[in-house]
């Protein structure tokens, strides 16, 4: 932690997505406005003391609706990654580990979902499920699983061909045991670094979607579909456009920043561990 | 007395590392005569391989040469603008390096790797070039040249692929050929190829070798004159029967006990020195063989010996023990 | 050669019926009458709507459905448009010139790009140019490419007046678009060529080409480019189904006409005979080019031309 606080540009990021963390959970129980109060006659208002960051063609408080709408895109990232991570690492750590036709069968299983661009994987997820943001985590996740699972399955055949797995083995230590001591550790620091560039790449999906009329309905104030919504009025006022995106690039830059940072202090020698190809 | 070829005056060149600055060359002094072919011996580590690529200004990122000269035909090189020395480079002065299989470049056909510094130096047009890649590969011993100018590097064995090395080394008859570890990636039984290969050029050519090896047995089948380096330090410097019957260092007794002889039983083994080199990013003072030493007293640990002269002509060594007054027989 | 290319495309078999069948498959699982997908809201009585249930082939075992829709699909017939009966094979005919020439442009930024910043980035290692360079890198990696489509459109379209915001089938109206799409591969290329020039150039064959007098200029040109484009390349291939991805979201930007297109309206008005020729075409064309990305690699590498791979 100490390192990492030493490297400037995860400084960086880790500075901005405390501050973005903290305004969405703020959002949750104060905001300037309310982020769903129209009010016709305020419509259109560029940005100023009063509206910070100007109003919608409703006249909403965009700020407000940014601070509120910020757990969605958030947890769209966190929750759709949590899923992939625990499900990716599980069976990746039983496909290495059990061997045999467990393990085809699994690799066989990710090579199909691999086989898809992730975004088309997580459209094609949400076209069947139809639109909601519960659909976009589900969908995120799903198409996001084989990168972890590589990962995890790659480190458990690494370290059990290692004598002194081996040699725990032998001496009678458990599948357990050899698990969460031997591999687990071994993979830490790639997971990390997957984990921070993961979830940048969660919210753009997610927020892509949503953009696209496939994630979170209208009314949400939801970055995507605040962006969606601003297409009809861009010549209206270029605050519409530009403040959601904003919010988006920040927050996907922060992870972004944060997980080159923690690749060079973790993860030095490997560039396999770049989840955006 | 001739002038040298190649004068090295007190190069230092120093290493950046983890732990600190590495004086990897610390002022070491050589000359080659036309022709002549030196031996530069020590263990790994020891600078010798860092001394040739200071020679040819090629030193790895983190490298830098701080101090001395480089005179190559009584210019300094050290001194000359990157397009000279590239002129340099390739043209007058060839290198071969140790491992055969990662200094061919992977993606093109070796008649166009031997071509290159043709067409650079001498301005040969390309079927010229080709012309002289044929004649070069039949001379450094590859069967049916005509068919082997399209190959990749992959495509050969270790050996051939060193064969490939020397005649990009020799392609423009430099009049110096730094040979770093030639063989030391290769197996036993072709080592002898190609050493014999390297002194054969050589004498046909009178092109001068810079030989760099940690074996003094190579360095005995080849050379004129052999230096021995340690810790960045040249310590003995002598004709080959000086080094091999008139040793003056302890260390250089070490290498020669390190040697395998003839009749020699299978199950002996073969001596070797104790420990291992100084960090060299530590400050020392005295012989820095002296940890390894068996005849090491008080004087050896505060002041550093010079390099003097010995019973013949050109006979240097480094060591309090061996020179007058000393206390070694 | 031959022979491996042929077996290559005989891989594309099995992907394909996996594809089919899972893109048929969601149909079933989609909830929901598939009548209904078909007439929309307007009210039907049960005779018509029995009608349609068998004019359609849904009165039928999956499995069933399944086999005559790819005995049909073998010869051509992909079905016809639940929305406007138009024959699906027509329609994504219709579509492929405009989201392939969009493709192509956004590669050819995205490669030209990125080999330029990544060489450079690369050759001033650890400078300011460097640090500057990367870091628009990093920020083409995080801006939404619908985001970066809205904002040229505002500035070049809207206030500018430069280029055509929208329609149009052009070359000018492809310039934002191209771009849009193109800058998130540049940026990849840019990270992955960087990284990978720099481990080329301390290669032993590096320091022999310096070693034959080869000027700094050629070294990079001649000897580390090559080597060091090997892995990008299937970075490249890899980003064929990201810009796919993104098209969907820039003809949507753009309101321009084209495959992406096609398949969001698909999604959106539940027609699903469009949205399985879309799919169907974007597997092919994925896995086809990295066919191609296969056949670069062996004019790249000798070392994959002779049936070894890179170490």
């Amino acid at each position: 932690m100490r390192r990492l606080l030493h490297h400037p540009s995860a400084t960086l990021g880790l500075i901005v997505l405390t501050f973005v963390v903290i305004v969405a959970i703020v959002g949750l129980f104060w905001t300037p406005y309310d982020p769903y109060a129209v009010a016709p006659r305020q419509k259109f208002l560029p940005p100023d003391a009063v509206h910070l960051m100007g109003t919608d063609q409703y006249g909403r408080d965009i700020l407000s609706r940014i601070m509120y709408g910020g757990h969605l895109t958030l947890l769209t990232g966190f929750l759709s990654i949590a899923m992939a991570l625990s499900i990716g690492i599980t069976f990746g750590v039983v496909g290495g580990w059990v061997g045999g036709r467990t393990d085809l069968a699994i690799v066989a299983t990710m090579d199909i979902l691999l086989a898809f661009p992730a975004v088309l994987l997580a459209l094609g997820i949400v076209a069947v499920l139809g639109g909601s943001v519960t659909n976009v985590i589900v969908a995120v996740g799903i198409a996001t699983i084989p990168v972890f699972n590589r990962v995890a399955r790659a480190a458990v055949l690494s370290v059990t061909a290692r004598p002194y797995v081996r040699a725990a083995v032998a001496m009678g230590c458990s599948d357990r045991q050899i698990i969460v001591r031997h591999v687990l550790p071994n993979v830490a620091g790639p997971l990390v670094v997957l984990t921070a560039i993961t979830i940048a790449g969660a919210i753009l999906i997610g927020s892509a979607l949503s953009f696209l009329g496939l994630g979170a309905p209208p009314p949400e104030p939801e970055w995507g579909v605040m962006l969606n919504d601003a297409r009809a009025y861009m010549q209206l006022g270029w605050w519409l456009t530009v403040m959601p995106g904003v919010a988006i690039a920040l927050t996907v830059l922060a992870l972004n920043l944060l997980g080159d940072g923690l690749r060079d202090l973790l993860d030095p020698t490997s560039r396999a561990t770049d989840a955006h190809a | 007395m001739t002038t040298p070829l190649l004068d090295v005056r007190g190069l230092s060149t120093q290493l950046d590392s983890d732990t600190g600055v590495v004086r990897a060359v610390d002022g070491v002094s050589l000359t080659i005569d036309p022709g002549q072919t030196l031996g530069l011996v020590g263990e790994s580590g020891c600078g010798k391989s860092m001394t040739a690529r200071s020679i040819v200004r090629l030193l790895p990122s983190g490298g830098r040469t701080v101090a001395g000269q480089v005179l190559f035909e009584g210019r300094d090189l050290l001194t000359l603008d990157a397009g000279a020395m590239r002129a340099m480079r390739g043209h007058h002065i060839g290198v071969i390096f140790q491992d055969p299989s990662t200094s061919l470049n992977p993606v093109h056909p070796i008649g166009n790797q031997i071509a290159e510094p043709l067409r650079l130096h001498l301005g040969l047009s390309a079927r010229a070039a080709r012309d002289r890649v044929v004649e070069l590969l039949s001379r450094v011993g590859i069967p049916r040249p005509q068919q082997r100018i399209s190959d990749y590097p992959h495509q050969l064995s270790g050996g051939m692929r060193q064969r490939v090395m020397i005649a990009i080394a020799v392609a423009c008859e430099p009049r110096l050929l730094i040979a770093d570890e030639p063989t030391t990636a290769l197996d036993v039984t072709i080592q002898a190829q190609i050493l014999e290969l390297i002194a054969g050029l050589s004498s046909e050519t009178g092109t001068a070798v810079l030989l760099i090896t940690h074996d003094l047995g190579i360095a005995a089948g080849m050379c004129d004159r052999i230096d021995v380096m340690y810790a960045g330090r040249m310590v003995e410097t002598g004709s080959l029967d000086d080094l091999f019957y008139r040793p003056r260092m302890p260390y250089t007794w070490g290498l020669l006990d390190a040697l395998p002889q003839l009749g020699m039983d299978r199950h002996t083994r073969l001596a070797t020195i104790e420990g291992g080199p100084p960090d060299l990013s530590a400050v020392m003072a005295g012989c820095r063989f002296a940890d390894r030493c068996a005849w090491t007293r008080d004087l050896c640990r505060s002041t550093e010996p010079l390099l003097t002269a010995r019973s013949d002509a050109g006979h240097l060594a480094r060591c309090h023990g061996t020179d007058a007054g000393g206390w070694i027989g | 050669m031959a022979a491996y290319l042929l077996k290559r495309l005989a891989l594309l078999v099995p992907v394909l019926r996996v594809v089919s069948l899972l893109v048929f498959a969601s149909l079933d699982l989609t909830p929901g009458d598939p009548v209904t997908s078909v007439v929309g809201d307007v009210p039907i009585d049960q005779a018509t709507r029995a009608q349609i249930r068998e004019a359609y082939g849904f009165d039928r075992p999956l499995h069933d459905q399944y086999l005559g829709f790819l005995a049909r699909a073998l010869q051509g017939d992909l079905g016809y448009s639940y929305r406007n009966h138009q024959p699906v094979l027509d329609l994504v005919l219709r579509a492929i010139p405009s989201t392939v020439s969009l493709m192509i442009a956004a590669m050819i930024i995205g490669i030209s790009v990125g080999m330029v910043v990544g060489t450079l980035a690369a050759i001033k290692r650890g400078t300011l140019t460097d640090t500057t360079l990367m870091s628009l890198a990093t920020l083409g990696l995080s801006i939404p490419s619908f985001w970066l489509g809205m904002l040229l459109l505002l500035v070049f379209a809207v206030n500018l007046r430069l280029v055509p915001a929208i329609g149009r089938d052009d070359l000018a109206s492809l310039i934002l678009p191209a771009i849009t799409l193109g800058v998130g591969s540049a940026a990849i290329i840019a990270r992955f060529l960087r990284s990978s020039l720099l481990e080329v150039l301390g290669q032993d064959y590096i320091t022999t080409a310096r070693s034959k007098g080869v000027s700094p200029r050629r070294v990079i040109t001649g000897h580390a480019l090559r080597n060091a484009f090997i892995p990008v390349l299937t970075i490249i291939g890899l980003q064929v189904g990201t810009l796919l991805a993104g098209a969907i979201v820039v003809e949507t930007i753009f309101t321009r006409r084209g495959v992406g297109s096609l398949l969001l309206s698909g999604i959106n008005n539940r027609d699903f005979p469009v949205v399985q020729g879309t799919v169907l075409f974007a597997t092919v064309s994925y896995v086809v080019v990295n066919l191609l990305v296969d056949v670069a690699y062996t004019l790249v590498d000798p070392r994959i031309r002779h049936g070894g791979r890179p170490s």
